[in-house]
This record gives C-alpha cells, structure tokens and sequence, in this order.
C-alpha cells in the first residue's frame, strides 16, 4: 500500500516533469535544435510565479496563465531575434549559443534574487485527499491537474488550430512547407514561444513541489532530455509517459535505495533506451 | 601552385611559435606567484581543451562528457597514490588504460547502434552523470566526502611524486601542453588525421573512399580520452582534493568545451589561445567585482562574452588572430 | 570468346517496405569497358548502383568483382576492394583544401603522406585541377567540384568508376569536356567505368555499351545505335503512341 502511495505520488510529479519535457520535445521536433537553455527558461517561470505570489498573493496555480504567456514571449522573441540565426549552423555552435543564453539567464536571476531558496508559502502545503486507502498530497494533485490541462490545451492547438497544423506541417517536411507559401520564420519562432510557454507553466506548477534556486536548472534540463528521449521525440503522449516513467523511477529509487541514487537510475535507463530503441518507446522508428 | 608563399609563411609561423615558448618558459622569473598560478589554470584549460579536441574538432564527434575522464584519471592515481603509494607517473598509467578502454567502449557502443549527432552527445553526458552518482556512493575513494592525498609532503619539491609549488606544475604542464600540441600537429599530418577529418566533414564520403568510420571514431574518443586522464591526474596532485560533484560535474566537460570553442574548433592554436582569453576575463572580472560583492555579475559577463564571440567569431578567435598576424594556416 | 568480365552483377533485387526498386537485375562490364545505365527515372538505377558500391545489401543476387565476390561488403570495404564511386550530389571535404581531398582518397593506396601528395598531384594535373590545389574545396564552381569528386574517387584507384549522375547541372560545353576527359582516362589506366546518367548527349559519346531500366527490370541492353531503335527503349521513355507513330525505324 505504501507502494502505490509512493507511485501515485511519482505520477503526480511525473505529469508536471511530462509538461516539462513537452516543451523540449516541441521545440526539438520542430526546429531541430538542442534547448540547452530549457531548465534556465523553467526556472524562470519559477520566479516569476514567485513573483507574483509575493507581491499580489496571487497561488501559483491562478498565476498560470501570467506566467505562461509571459514566457510564450519570452521564447517568441529569442527565437526571433537570436536563434533563428544559428538554425543551419553546426551543432557546437548552436550549442553554445544558447549555453551563452543559460549562462546569462542564471547569472541574470542570481544577481536579482540571490543564491538562497525560495519558496511560497501555501496554506494547503500540507494537505492531502483521502481517496479510499490513497492518501494524495494536494499540492501534488494541484499540480498534476495543471500539468495534464496544459498538455491537453497543446494538444488541442496541434490538431485544431492552423497554426497548429502549419507546425506539425514544417516538422514534417521543411522544404515543402515553404513550398506551400508557410512563413517559417514566424512559425519557428511561435513553435519556440509555445515550448518556452510550457516549461513556465511546468515552473509555475513546479514551485507548489520545490523550492526555486538559480543552481537547480542544469539539473532540470538534463532531465528534460531524459523523458524527451525515453518517450520519444516528436511524441506528444512519449513526453507524457518518459515524465511519468522518471517520476515514479524516481520516487521508487528514492524509497527503496539511497534518494541521491535516484538520478542514476532515470540515467541509466537513458542510457539503455538511447542504445537499444533509440526513437524512444512511442517514438517513429 | 603557390609554393613559393609557403616557406615564409612557415618560417614567420615557427619564429613565432619559438618567441612563444622563450616567453613561457621565462615567464616564471618575472611574475609572482599568483599569476603563476593563474597560468596553470590556463594550461590545464589549454591541455583538457587540445585533447577534446581531437574527437570533436578534428573527428567531428561533440562529446559533453569529457568531465568523466578527467575524473577517472584523478581518482584512479589520487586513490593509489593514497592508499598503496603508488607513484602518481605509474597511476596516471593506470588512468590512461581505464580511461582509454571507457571512452572506446561508450564510442563503440553508441556508433554500432547509430547513435550520432545529438544524442551521442546527451549519451557523453549520460555516462558522465551517472559515473558521478556512483563515485558519490564509493566509499574507498571517500564517496561524496571527498579524496584528500597526504599534503604533509607538500614542503619539498619532488616530481615523481608530483609534490611542490605552482611553479613546478607550471613547467609540468607546460611540457604536457606542448608535448599535445606537438602530439596533434604530429597527427593531423598522418593518414589518420586526414581520415578524421574526412569523416568530420562527410562521413558518407569518407566510407566510399576505404575508410572505415566506425573504427576511426572509436580510436578517436580512446586517444582523447586517455589524453584527457592524463590532465585528471595532474589536477589530483595539485588540488590535493577531489569531489566528484566537481570533478565529475557537467559544468566541468562545459568549461573544458569552451576553450577550445572560443579559440577555434579543430584547429591547432585555438584551444591554448581560448584558455588564454577565457581566464584573463574570469580573473578578470573577479577583479573588476572585487570592489562590491554583486553575486552573478562575473557570470553574467562570461556569457556576454561568450554570446558576442558565437555571434561575431563563430569560428573562434584563433583563425581571426592568425590571419591577422598574416601566419596563414598550417598548408601540408 | 573474350576476357573475363571486370564487374559481374547476377540477379540483382532489391525491396524496401513494398516497392520492388531492383528486380532481377543483370549485366556485365568487361575490362577497360565503359557501360551506362540509363532509364527514366524511378527505373532503379541509383538503387543498383547502392547495392554495387555497398550503401546497402542486396535481397537476393550476386556482386562479383574481378573474380572476387563483392556482394553486400560495406562501402568502405568495397572500395577496398576496387570500387571507386561519385555521388549525384557531390560531397566536397568542405573545409579541406583541393589536394587533401584528393590525398585522403590517396591514402587507401598508401599511408606514406608524401606519396599520396605526389600521386594526389599528378591526378590534379591530368584532371587540369592542378592550379587549384590550395583552393579550399567548399569554395569552388559545380563543375570543379565535380572534377574534384572523380579525382578523389580516382586517387583511390579503383578497378572501375562507378559514375553517378556526373553531368547533371553542367552545360553543354562542360559536358563534352567531361566526356573526352573520362574517354581519355579509361583508355590510358584502362579503368572501367559504370554510368548512371540522364544527359543522352554524354552517354551516347562515352558509352560502349548500354543497359536500360525501367520499373527496375532490365529491359534491353546493347550498343548506343542498338538500344536508340528498340522499340521497347523508345516506349518507356516516350510513351506506346509516339512507338506507333514513330513506325518500324
């Protein structure tokens, strides 16, 4: 019992780490290039929901929508004025691009806020549902539910929207895309928004479960690649699943083993699916 | 053919090479001690920077885990060296072969399943992360607490057992530099360098012409991971302590990666000129910021640098300067 | 009746995921001969040229190369073996300068550096790419670049040349010089060559022989004036009406 206990709660943070991750894959699928700045832009988010809640009081949760589109943005605009440029370079100088923009943006948060946590304080931090035998951490669930609505709402623009399936258009076949008259500058760059969007909303979400230091974003954008990889990239519900995969991973090996093991496992298991199925587990072969 | 330029671009580039060395050799004697000590910071970035890159610069393959031989060569001589009293020249072998027989086998396994580009990077990261976890859990090596080597020994100046001051390490390292430089120079005019690059520019092509890729990389990674142990082995020995959230970190293969970057990817000079300008700005900036403790300002700086020289050099410093001095690149 | 052929390509056959690309293909290129493959497109013919200079693997059939039986060896090995190759769209060693693109195809024959400079020398020469050794290869003309495309493949001496699409994007003029050029080599190094090539103009200059494709199949093979009137030749390319009207050439 104390087991499924543990594995809901790993869901539950898997759905946020799949929100996450989703902006990864997003922006990897679509525009081919390697984020290295992903973590920086959640943490971000992580501030600025911060932020808020400081000087308006305002939950994580209700700030979501602030967040998320400041961050949309904030990613529009980078994508636009600067990375645009570095589309067709080699990948060590794409990567270093945007290491320089990881590098400033931490540097940027570290002289604003300092090196020290921070948290928001919620009345609900340590409440939970009672759900038959299942005991659920609000915060958790919050969370979750956020996650889950986020990705549903991505979903939607994807399939419904035009600009939606003029992206997946350009992820499929660039040349043809532009054949067709699609503007791909704009549409890279609303494809960049949109990933920035969900890891701030991923960041809102994440600080009712951590607290937000300028140091934890390497971390997070290692663990992006990680679930992007496991799920598969270009994978909508691959994100989902690698999210949920490392999260209960996680919270497992963090039980049963020594918690500071837990990222070896969810390193390990990139390992195996990077040599084994290298598409990912929902990834087109 | 312009063979008549050659030889005095040849001979302007060697006299400038030997002005080069003169100065560093004698540049002990004029300076104190703490830019002595700076500029063995320099030459380590310059020798982890030349050993990477050989996989990266001359065969094209991005590794972002280079962090993970740099820690097996200071573990492997710094726990031998603790426990048995080995001599850090004999451990550092030991390094060499174990680190030599990882990055082969991490090259080997990833080419076989075609895991290329991007994801052989995350890959070098993967096993880099992971090898720190499990260092951080090994207790005969003092796990997350640390490897402390005997610094009582430290008074007296002893190069086989790699005790003494900054200068001693100065002129060690600067041996080691040199000796890589010449090491690389050496190779990039062999088969072998031709093939590597060949591969870094057109792997396809390559193969059609009789190479055989897969075995080229590998020895590749194997060489420049057995290189880079070696530097692990002297950072042992003149740190004295060993973490493996540091010597292991992501952040460590990044510093390694920047140099070389910056000065220029696949060229001769480029990391040793990158190590050069990335620590005069570091120490730099620290003692620009010395005056008022603003938490982040000499990182933030770092990435501003680091964003003008991919925007206006991508090709790094060194092609620029040496055009500049008219030293024309390296014609065979 | 006549030597041994140089190249021997039994029963050739190829699928991938539904579409038969190669199906049952057979000929022969003999010593120092030069044969085209020619068909429209989608015929096959980059497809048989893959599977002979290793790309990939034939699903049944037999590759023998002077005797010896190449078949499903990897590119490099086949190379090794003697098979020298271009691709349709050329691929330079970008940054490397003219001659060490040549030398890096050298360097098959011969791990000495100053010997593969000389050889990769006299190559340039014969090829008049001479005056651009220390040219930069990503800065050169298409034309250049696709002389500079044999030369490398030359360098490694191969025992045939497999052509691929050469001419394409050349103009008229560039195109006969690349014909006399590649009828003069082959008659001095007695080098064969195979051709894939949609311009006629080059391929019924240089061609001793003719095989064509259509569908993957082989349909006819013979000399340039024999496979110009078979009639099967002219309806896969113009269509059974122009046949009929064009009457019994």
């Amino acid at each position: 019992m104390l087991y499924l206990n543990i594995i809901i709660a790993g869901l539950l943070t898997g759905a946020v780490y799949g929100l996450m991750a989703l902006g990864l894959s997003v922006i990897f699928g679509v525009i081919r290039i390697v984020n290295f700045a992903h973590g920086e832009m959640m943490v971000v988010g992580m501030y600025a929901a911060y932020l808020i809640a400081v000087n308006t009081g305002l939950d994580p949760v209700a700030a979501l929508p602030l967040v998320t589109a400041g961050l949309f943005l904030l990613g529009y605009a980078l994508q636009r004025g600067l990375i645009n440029r570095y589309i067709a370079r080699p990948e060590h100088e794409q990567f270093l691009l945007l290491l320089a923009i990881a590098t400033i943006i931490t540097a940027s948060l570290l002289m604003g806020f300092g090196p020290d946590a921070r948290s928001v304080p919620l009345d609900y931090a340590y409440d939970s549902f009672q759900l038959g035998p299942l005991l659920l951490d609000k915060v958790r669930v919050l969370a979750a539910v956020g996650a889950v609505l986020g990705v549903v709402a991505l979903w939607g623009f994807f399939r419904l929207t035009r600009t939606g399936k003029a992206i997946r258009a350009c992820a499929d076949n660039q040349v043809g895309a532009q054949v067709v008259g699609l503007d791909i500058k704009r549409l890279y760059a609303v494809t960049f928004g949109l990933g920035a969007a969900c890891v701030g909303a991923a960041g809102c979400l994440m600080l009712l479960l951590i607290d937000v230091q300028p140091y934890i974003a390497t971390d997070y954008t290692l663990l992006a690649f990680i679930i992007v990889i496991l799920g598969g990239l270009g994978s909508m519900p691959g994100a989902l699943l690698g999210g949920a995969l490392v999260g209960v991973t996680e919270a497992l090996s963090g039980f049963a083993v020594d918690p500071s093991l837990k990222s070896a496992f969810s390193f390990a298991l990139l390992i195996l699916v990077l040599l084994v199925r290298p598409q990912g587990l929902l990834g087109r072969a | 053919m312009r063979s008549r330029r050659f030889p005095i671009v040849q001979r302007r580039a060697a006299a400038a090479l030997a002005l080069f060395v003169a100065a560093m050799l004698a540049l002990p004697f004029f300076v104190n001690g703490y830019i002595v000590s700076v500029l063995v910071v320099v030459l380590f970035a310059a020798y982890f920077g030349q050993a990477w890159n050989i996989v990266t610069g001359f065969a094209g393959q991005l590794s972002l885990g280079h962090a993970l031989y740099v820690g097996l060569g200071a573990y492997i001589s710094a726990a031998l060296f603790t426990h048995y009293g080995v001599p850090p020249w004999i451990g550092m072998l030991a390094g060499v072969v174990i680190a030599a027989l990882v990055g082969g086998i991490i090259a080997a396994l990833s080419f076989r399943f075609r895991v290329g580009g991007v994801y052989f990077a995350l890959l070098t990261i993967a096993f880099a992360e992971f090898t720190r976890i499990l260092f951080d859990h090994f207790n005969w090596v003092g796990a997350a607490s640390g490897l402390f080597l005997p610094v009582s020994s430290l008074a007296r100046t002893d190069v086989l057992l790699l005790r003494g001051s900054p200068v001693m390490f100065y002129y060690l390292l600067l041996g080691l530099t040199l000796g890589a430089l010449a090491l690389c120079h050496d190779l990039l005019r062999r088969r072998i360098g031709y093939y590597w690059q060949a591969i870094r520019e057109d792997e396809e092509a390559a193969q059609a012409l009789g190479i055989d890729v897969f075995r080229y990389k590998v020895a590749a990674m194997a060489l420049s991971a057995a290189m880079t142990s070696v530097g692990g082995a002297f950072l042992a020995f003149y740190e004295n302590n060993l973490y493996p959230d540091t010597v292991f970190a992501v952040g460590r293969s990044i510093e390694i990666i920047t140099a070389p970057i910056i000065g220029g990817l696949g060229t001769l000079f480029g990391p040793i000129l990158g190590a050069v300008v990335l620590t005069t700005l570091g120490e730099a900036m620290t003692s620009l910021s010395s005056g008022f403790t603003v938490n982040g300002l000499k990182q933030w700086c770092y990435g501003a640098a680091l964003l003008l020289i991919v925007a206006l050099q991508p090709a790094g410093l060194w092609p620029w300067l040496r055009a500049r001095l008219g030293l024309g690149a390296v014609r065979r | 009746m006549s030597a041994p052929p140089l190249l021997e390509v039994c029963g050739l056959a190829k699928r991938f995921r539904g579409l038969q690309a190669v199906d049952g293909v057979s000929f022969a290129v003999p010593k120092g001969g030069i044969v085209a493959l020619i068909g429209p497109n989608g015929a096959g013919k980059t497809t048989t040229f893959n599977l002979i200079a290793g790309v990939f693997a034939p699903d049944i059939g037999r590759v023998v190369l002077d005797g010896t039986d190449i078949t499903g060896l990897r590119a490099d090995q086949a190379c090794r073996a003697g098979i020298g190759r271009t691709f349709q769209v050329v691929k330079p060693f970008g940054a490397l300068t003219v001659l060490e693109n040549v030398m890096v195809g050298a360097f098959k024959a011969t791990a000495d550096r100053t010997a593969a400079r000389h050889a990769a020398l006299a190559i340039l020469d014969r090829l008049g790419l001479a005056d651009k050794a220390g040219t930069v290869a990503k800065s050169l003309t298409l034309p250049d670049r696709k002389k500079l495309e044999t030369a490398r493949a030359l360098a490694t001496r191969p025992k045939i040349l497999l052509l691929d699409e050469v001419m394409s994007g050349l103009r008229p003029t560039e195109i006969d010089a690349m014909v006399r050029t590649f009828a003069d080599l082959s008659r001095e190094m007695g080098l064969a060559i195979l051709l894939t090539e949609h311009v006629m103009r080059a391929v019924m200059a240089l061609s001793h022989h003719i095989v064509v494709l259509h569908h993957g199949q082989k349909i006819c093979e013979g000399t340039p004036e024999q496979v110009s009137r078979d009639p099967r030749v002219l309806e896969c390319y113009l269509g059974s009406a122009a046949t009929a009207a064009a009457g019994s050439g």
